[in-house]
């Protein structure tokens, strides 16, 4: 019966337990599986880096795709600006109503509806991009530009809302509604699960001292879950950040640097960028494009991993697992 | 089919942590032993690594023998898949699969390991192992619905069901019954004594009443404090070591002085 | 302010719902109940409510009347949550107090924030609906783009072509992101896991298109540079796809109690039949529920196959050779590039639009149907 294979060396530390050769498969095969992750992604990055090398190393005039006297970065530098503008933009939507659903459905709702109002927010999350994009052009930014034109009529004293007023809608400002809806059901459903993991103790603590729900709220869930909210908006910003069809099809950009929301000149974002621009591209372009997009990367990977380090510091202290 | 466990000097770790340490003792075969002693005291610990389950709990590792009929669990070579097979099983709570109907959880040890018995066999099988642990009458007839569907106390004598089918030589029994109703736990202990005419049968448990009622021999165990290893203090029959224990801290602990 | 004269004599109990920090004393002394004394009644928001939206439509309808413009919903939706917001607070604080004033304006404002939020969801369902309907007929799903310069033509190219490529992702992405996870559960332990966990983290904030241009920089390297391939369509999504795979099948993996494990191992099940036979089946319904809604995430990507797979006009059966066109890049290029009869592109575009919202809520759906029909019960 136990006749195993392994030589019956006396020295063997009794510690390492036989290995049966169908474990030793299907171990072996979930390893490489990870493995393969892990060359994956290193692939994703060497093939990013040998591909933008030669936007950086050429003779910027062999380039098509720059005007005359561009380099990368002259190139680079308005479509950084656009994508972080747009998402910060979409960004300060996205939270406060983010956090408002999420209240709403963790303290607010009734305790039936809430689950079926999460399924509604959820809902938002299946709509693909391309159809987000599809409405804003055709639905939304026609529905805004009469506000666009009456805010640069009455208020265009106020850089933001610097004249003239769009002629179609199609402004960074409807690019990053859109955008805000796009990120409002992941900011959503992580601020509704921390909300929702608030020691109970805590709330009846505040409720037993005569608070008012908002006092309760304003006491115990918010500072309990100020780090998850955080995270989640970090992580929205992520999702932002890379967003590219909406932004393509909503926007008509001029690749200019302004922070004017309502004009008709607007700075692009890299990824709308690439989609609009790589289906003709040849040549150098192409390395200049993957380039642009080895720069999305890399901003992406860095407000993720400050939205990880924040989600793995408030684990820690919150005792929970 | 019931066979005699040495232990020798059996130091159990986790990791660097000392948690058992220099147990050495005898079950007789056809009994029931039962471990009795404080929580913490590494009872639990020590029964795991008599078919080495403790193995499953990353970091955990032994120092010394444990011999079943001159055979050594801790041998290099051994396949603790193999040892599991003869020294069955059941836990604190009961765990019948979920996905699975209470024949099927009968005949897991079987098909599991992907071998194949005709059915007549298996039917066989089935009601002498459920017969076995006094559960065949309540549930001849709904075998095939989930294991899930059953009260706690029918469960646990379903995992004991399972324990039997796969015919093991050793019945090791974690607290079987601490998570059970006076009324289950009754036939729990009865269960015991029918099957340690044919098993050898060892039990840890927190009710020292149960540890007077089912078994022969009893261990004592015990702990000087946190964070120092547990150890075993007295072993005897289970009379001597109700009525006229050698060790004061036995003495106090069956007394319900402390523990 | 009538009602609120009478509000407290609609209470009978104590304070409740929000009630709890009820200023005693504020109230005329002669009420019944003194818990109940100083608090509005049930019925006033709703009343100030409805107060606000007919203050909004008539103002809105002067407005109309005066310009002769159409009637401004939006407008008049905006003001009423406004008024409703000022009146709400302003009532209360003359009846209940600060304190409670503020409470109840952050109701009304965390209620707004979900009707905000529902706005967009009705208003692109509404559009989806009724622009996509103009050629959602049998023709869509029969008939390529070959030949098509205005009117007809269908994405019956894109719908297969959209089903390949997720077909194919799915293929690669399932059995990587299945075992990974199970290492991840089963047998990771020490830096190879911790080094695997991180870095599918930081796999699912890859931004689709970059996975796009890497699948194209992956394939470029092999067939030259302007290649375009289904299959590099299909390596792209499996990029985007493997880390969700693989974080809600370990999310499941780990549901399974340790009992269940420890249970076959005492039987003398080995590990890796324990995991066959026990684990995967016990969370196969979490499992499949996780790869569906996977599935639903990639189908409607567009950057990445516009970047990888490219549009065409053409049926493409062959993965291998030449463009693919997906459903998501149709309604993209369609809406991009409209041809000479503009409206024609767009009805396409829409329709298309709809037939995918309505694979992507076809795919939640079962998902969540499988989640709850077939999870077994863990019971305890």
């Amino acid at each position: 019966m136990s006749s195993p294979a392994v030589a019956r060396t006396e020295s063997a530390p009794p510690s390492k337990p036989v290995q049966r050769l169908g474990d030793r498969i299907f171990s072996g095969s979930t390893l490489t599986a990870g493995a393969l992750i892990l060359a994956t992604l290193a692939a994703v990055a060497a093939f990013l880096v040998l591909q933008s090398v030669p936007a950086l190393t050429e003779n910027p005039e062999d380039i098509s795709i720059f005007t005359s006297g561009e380099t990368f970065w002259t190139y680079v530098w308005p479509l950084i600006f656009g994508t972080l503008w747009a998402s910060a933009l979409a960004l300060v939507m996205a939270v406060p109503v983010a956090i408002g659903i999420a209240l709403f459905i963790s303290h607010y709702a009734p305790r039936r509806l809430a689950q079926g109002l999460g399924y509604v927010v959820d809902l938002l999350a299946a709509v693909p991009s391309v159809v987000f994009g599809l409405w804003g052009a055709n639905t939304l930014a026609p529905l805004v530009q009469p506000f666009y034109l009456w805010l640069t009529e009455n208020l265009g004293w106020i850089p933001l809302f610097a004249p003239p007023a769009s002629g179609t809608g199609r402004t960074i400002l409807t690019a990053a509604v859109v955008l805000a809806v796009m990120i409002l059901p992941i900011i959503t459903a992580l601020s509704r699960e921390v909300f929702l993991q608030t020691p109970v103790l805590h709330e009846e603590a505040a409720l037993a001292l005569g608070a008012t729900r908002w006092e309760m709220i304003r006491m115990t869930v918010l500072p309990f879950g100020r780090a998850g909210v955080v995270s989640a908006a970090m992580l929205g910003l992520g999702r932002a950040l890379g967003e590219t069809m909406a932004v393509a099809m909503v926007l008509s950009s001029s690749g200019i640097i302004s922070f004017a929301l309502l004009t008709s000149s607007n700075p692009s974002t890299i990824a709308a960028n690439i989609a609009l621009s790589f289906p003709e591209a040849y040549g150098l372009n192409v390395n200049v494009l993957i380039a642009t997009g080895l720069m999305l990367f890399a901003i992406t990977l860095a407000v993720n991993a400050i939205a990880r380090y924040i989600i793995n510091r408030r684990k820690e202290f919150s005792g929970a697992n | 089919m019931s066979k005699r466990i040495e232990v020798k000097d059996l130091n159990v770790y986790y990791s660097k942590f000392l948690a058992v340490e220099d147990v050495s003792l005898t079950i007789e075969p056809r009994s029931v032993t039962a471990f009795i002693g404080p929580s913490g005291c590494g009872k639990s610990t020590f029964i795991r690594t008599l078919n080495r389950m403790h193995e499953v709990i990353p970091g955990a590792r032994v120092e010394g023998e444990v011999l079943v009929d001159g055979d050594n669990l801790y041998g290099p070579g051994v396949d603790p898949v193999l040892v599991r097979r003869n020294i069955g099983m059941v836990f604190q709570r009961p765990n019948p699969f979920p996905t699975m109907s209470i024949r099927e959880n009968v005949l897991a040890g079987v098909t599991l390991n992907n071998r194949r018995m005709p059915k007549s066999t298996a039917d066989d099988l089935v009601e002498k192992s459920l017969q076995g642990a006094n559960l065949w009458k309540e549930v001849k007839d709904r075998l095939d619905k989930p294991g899930s569907s059953l009260s706690g106390g029918q469960q646990q004598r379903l995992c004991i069901a399972r324990a039997i089918a796969v015919e093991p030589d050793v019945l090791l029994m974690d607290e079987p019954c601490s998570a059970l109703d006076p009324i289950s736990t009754l036939a729990i202990e009865d269960l015991i004594e029918e099957l340690k005419n044919e098993y050898t049968i060892v039990i840890v448990t927190h009710n020292m009443q149960q540890a007077s009622r089912v078994s022969d021999r009893t261990a004592f165990f015990n702990i000087a404090g946190t964070g120092k290893p547990g150890k075993l203090i007295e072993y005897d029959d289970t009379n001597t070591i109700f009525t006229q224990p050698s060790v004061q801290a036995t003495e106090d602990y069956v007394s319900g002085r402390f523990g | 302010m009538a009602q609120t004269e009478t509000a407290p004599l609609q209470r009978s109990g104590p304070a409740s719902g929000s009630g709890q920090g009820s200023k005693p004393g504020t109230g005329s002394g002669a009420m019944p109940n003194v818990y109940a004394s100083g608090r509005l009644g049930k019925s006033v928001p709703w009343i100030v409510l409805g107060a606000s939206l007919l203050v909004s439509i008539a103002i809105f309808a002067l407005v109309q009347v005066a310009s002769g413009g159409g009637f401004n919903v939006a407008g008049a939706v905006v003001l009423t949550g406004v008024l409703n917001g000022v009146a709400i607070y302003l009532t209360a604080l003359l009846v209940e107090g600060g304190r409670q004033a503020k409470d109840r304006l952050v109701t009304t404002l965390v209620s707004s924030a979900f009707i905000i939020a529902l706005a967009p969801l009705v208003s692109l369902f509404i559009t989806v609906l009724s622009r996509g309907t103009a050629r959602f007929d049998v023709q869509l799903f029969t008939e390529s783009m070959r030949n098509v310069v205005g009117e007809g033509g269908g994405a019956l190219h894109a719908i297969v072509g959209t089903l390949i490529m997720t077909g194919i992702a799915a293929l690669i992405s399932v059995p990587i992101g299945l075992l990974t996870s199970i290492y991840l559960v089963e047998y990771g332990r020490g830096a190879l896991a911790r080094a695997i966990t991180f870095f599918v983290d930081v796999m699912t904030g890859i931004p689709s298109i970059v996975a796009g241009l890497f699948a194209y920089a992956l394939f470029a390297i092999f067939f030259g540079p302007g290649i375009r391939l289904g299959i590099a369509g299909a390596v792209a999504l499996s990029v985007l796809m493997i880390p969700v795979v693989v974080r809600s099948s370990e999310e499941m993996l780990r549901l399974v109690p340790n009992e269940l494990r420890e249970a076959a191992f005492a039987l003398g099940v080995p590990k890796w039949l324990t995991i066959l036979k026990v684990v995967l089946p016990t969370s196969i319904a979490g499992i499949t529920t996780g790869v569906m809604l996977a599935i639903a995430r990639v189908i409607g990507e567009t950057a990445p196959l516009l970047v990888a797979a490219g549009f065409t006009a053409n049926m493409n059966y062959n993965p291998f050779d030449g463009r693919m066109q997906s459903l998501p890049v149709f309604v993209y290029s369609s809406y991009v590039s409209q041809g000479t009869d503009a409206q024609a592109y767009l009805d396409r575009a829409w329709a298309a639009a709809l037939t995918l919202i309505l694979i992507v809520m076809a795919l939640n759906l079962i998902a969540r149907l499988v989640a709850r029909a077939f999870s077994p019960k863990l019971g305890r």
